[in-house]
């Protein structure tokens, strides 16, 4: 199913003693999502992704604007006639049910001709069990389950009852580092396999790349960027999404133009055709760093960090914002760990410029 | 012994004495006095060794009348005051605006000492030569006519003490039930309404068995404190309860030490020693049922 959202704005009244200001946790977004895939809603904590999400399911109404899925207006229906299937961030699986119990709930608050006969549910359940792999788990209560585990019980759950929509509020948050790689990989054939259109709500910007269709950008309820995982890195929009997508993260500098040619420091390091001379942030990707004896670039170096694969050249350069720039070149490369300092050529396709005043994106 | 486990007894031992002189050895007292027959305090003699006291105090009519008495109180006031209670603080919880006055009001009798609360019953309730009071003038409304509810029939005496004795235990089940429905976690209703489940269905399925340990810790202790009752019906009935017929346990084993009839210590002993293996038994079936039904 298509999602469609127009223009789509919730404010809260604000609370605070001194700050009576209403606050806009999301504001005035407008986007499109494709049937069948897997979004990702992405944005550090409290930039509005969590309330785009219940908007979508229909526990929190919106200020202004409107939902659709596919042509369908939402925007005033209640949640359990929106067709959403909805997994919370703690799985909220009922603890006093088992498994079947839990997965048999939604079915059975059905009424009239959609209310399936007792063995169809059962024959649902048990299907939906067997996609999310836990039928040997059916007779267990969620506490003797682990989090994996719970996960899927709260996915098979979400999905019992045939939903258009699935939406996942920060599905791997409770769960260990080696759980999180597997249990995204599970959601993501999950997801292929049914077919059905799934937003999920992450800060974790490498959940989010690895294994979404598409990632939207989110900041203080604004929608930043949307688009696929790699056209996102290869084309940021802003300094905001450039510096929170990738690990390790981009390196930024304080840069000029002038006359065609970026200058970081007093060395020119890139031409930058047709750009007017300006004040302007410079993003560069860790892998966009050539080390070259003659390179246009020169940075104090601080240590090697050898990976295996690749190593890591942790240097610092004065006009650099962060506190040090890290890159990332291949392992074959000698390095004169003993030198002061190192020089660099970049990769153009690994720069990104951005307006100083309003972090915007510069293309050239 | 090593000096960890020493040190171990040494930390114990205020509560371990404390809870010997004044629990244990009372406890140990009270059989032994149910046992000698026709104890005198006064002179600490008695006659000999028996279960004559036993004997003597199943086959009083007070303590019959008493034993009845208790049991009908208990039998009505706990579930229906559970109920109630019940009643309220999901519709406390469940409405926001004027919710922490509603919490103070029903709170009040829980903090009002039980003799003024008695008075204001026995107003109420009763009627005087002077005036039929005025629950009677309501029910003469309806056509009904004045009933003497605390010198009149048994069924009218035994009604105003439930009520009575409901209203005084509701604040406290009321407090610790509206403090159990906030501690359920929301996203489990937030669960349900993405899953449109219906209200009841809701409170059934989610809330009960969420707080059902709650419920359970209630009518235990509910039960162990009706059976226990006696200043209710005395703030009622006045002192003489045997007179009125309204008697308990409790109020029994008081008359047998303290009251007109009193001074039998051995008799007050056996009767204690009887109510106390009643509520035991009770308590012991409730929490084998609790055991079956309460699993979180």
């Amino acid at each position: 199913m298509k999602i469609v959202l127009e223009n789509l704005t919730k404010t809260f009244p604000g609370r605070g003693k001194k700050d009576r200001n209403d606050v806009t946790a999301v504001d005035h977004i407008s986007c499109e999502i494709p049937d069948g895939e897997l979004i990702a809603l992405l944005g550090p904590s409290g930039c509005g992704k969590s309330t785009t999400l219940n908007l979508l399911c229909g526990l929190e109404k919106p200020t202004a604007g409107s939902i659709y899925f596919g042509e369908e207006n939402i925007t005033e229906l209640p949640p359990e006639l929106r067709g959403v299937g909805m997994v919370f961030q703690n799985y909220a699986l009922y603890p006093h049910m088992t498994v079947k119990q839990n997965i048999l709930f939604p079915l059975e608050n059905l009424k009239g001709k959609d209310r399936p006969s007792k063995e169809e549910m059962v024959n649902r359940a048990m299907e939906t069990a067997r996609l999310v792999q836990i039928e040997e788990l059916m007779d267990r209560k969620p506490k003797e389950l682990s989090g994996g585990q719970q996960q899927r019980v709260a996915i098979a759950r979400a999905l019992v009852k045939m939903p258009r929509v699935l939406l996942l509020d920060e599905p791997l948050s409770n769960l260990d580092a080696r759980l999180r790689l597997q249990t995204r990989e599970e959601i993501r054939k999950i997801q292929k396999k049914t077919g059905i259109t799934t937003v999920f709500v992450t800060h974790d910007q490498d959940e989010a790349m690895s294994i979404s269709d598409r990632i939207a950008v989110m900041r203080s309820g604004v929608l930043m960027q949307i688009g696929k995982p790699q056209e996102v890195y290869d084309n940021p929009a802003s300094l905001f999404v450039a510096k929170f997508l990738g690990t390790p993260p981009i390196n930024v500098f304080e840069g000029n133009v002038r006359g065609g040619m970026l200058y970081i420091g007093d060395e020119a390091v890139l031409s930058t055709e047709g750009v007017p001379d300006q004040e302007v942030f410079v993003g560069i990707r860790p892998e966009g760093f050539i080390l070259k004896e003659d390179g246009p670039l020169t940075c104090q170096l601080e240590r090697v960090e050898i990976m295996g694969r690749d190593i890591s050249i942790i240097s610092s350069h004065k006009a650099c914002a962060g506190q040090n720039i890290r890159s990332i070149i291949n392992a074959e490369t000698k390095v004169d760990t003993a030198s002061p300092s190192v020089r660099f050529a970049l990769k153009p396709g690994k720069v990104f410029l951005f307006r100083k005043e309003t972090e915007e994106r510069i293309v050239f | 012994m090593n000096t960890n486990n020493k040190k171990a007894w040494l930390y114990l031992l205020p509560a371990t004495l404390f809870l010997a002189f004044f629990l244990v050895y009372p406890l140990i007292d009270v059989f032994i006095y149910s046992v000698e027959e026709g104890y005198n305090f006064a002179s600490q003699t008695y006659f000999g060794t028996g279960l004559y006291n036993f004997s003597y105090v199943l086959h009083d009519p007070f303590f019959l009348q008493a034993v009845k008495n208790t049991f009908i109180l208990v039998i009505i006031t706990v579930p229906v005051s559970t109920g109630l209670a019940l009643l309220i603080s999901a519709g406390l919880s469940s409405i926001r605006p004027l919710r922490d006055l509603f919490q103070t009001i029903y709170f009040l009798p829980y903090v009002t000492n039980t003799l003024a609360v008695g008075l204001v019953f026995m107003i109420l309730f009763q009627k005087t030569e002077y005036t039929d009071g005025l629950v009677n003038l309501i029910l003469g409304w309806f056509g009904r006519g004045p009933v003497d509810f605390i010198d009149g029939p048994y069924w009218a005496k035994m009604f105003v003490l439930c009520f009575y004795t409901i209203w005084i235990v509701m604040p406290f089940k009321i407090l610790v039930l509206t403090s159990a429905l906030s501690s359920v976690n929301p996203d489990y209703y937030r669960a349900a309404r993405v899953d449109g489940t219906p209200r009841l269905r809701v409170f059934t399925k989610i809330t009960l068995p969420m707080i059902s340990p709650m419920i359970f810790y209630l009518v235990i202790t509910g039960f162990i404190g009706a059976f226990k009752a006696y200043s209710d019906a005395v703030a009622l009935f006045g002192t003489d309860l045997n007179a009125a017929g309204m008697n308990t346990i409790v109020g029994y084993v008081y008359d047998m030490l303290y009251g007109d009839s009193g001074g039998y210590p051995s008799y007050a002993s056996a009767a204690a020693v009887i109510l106390f293996a009643i509520v035991l038994t009770i308590t012991c079936v409730n929490l084998l049922a609790s055991r079956k039904k309460v699993r979180i």
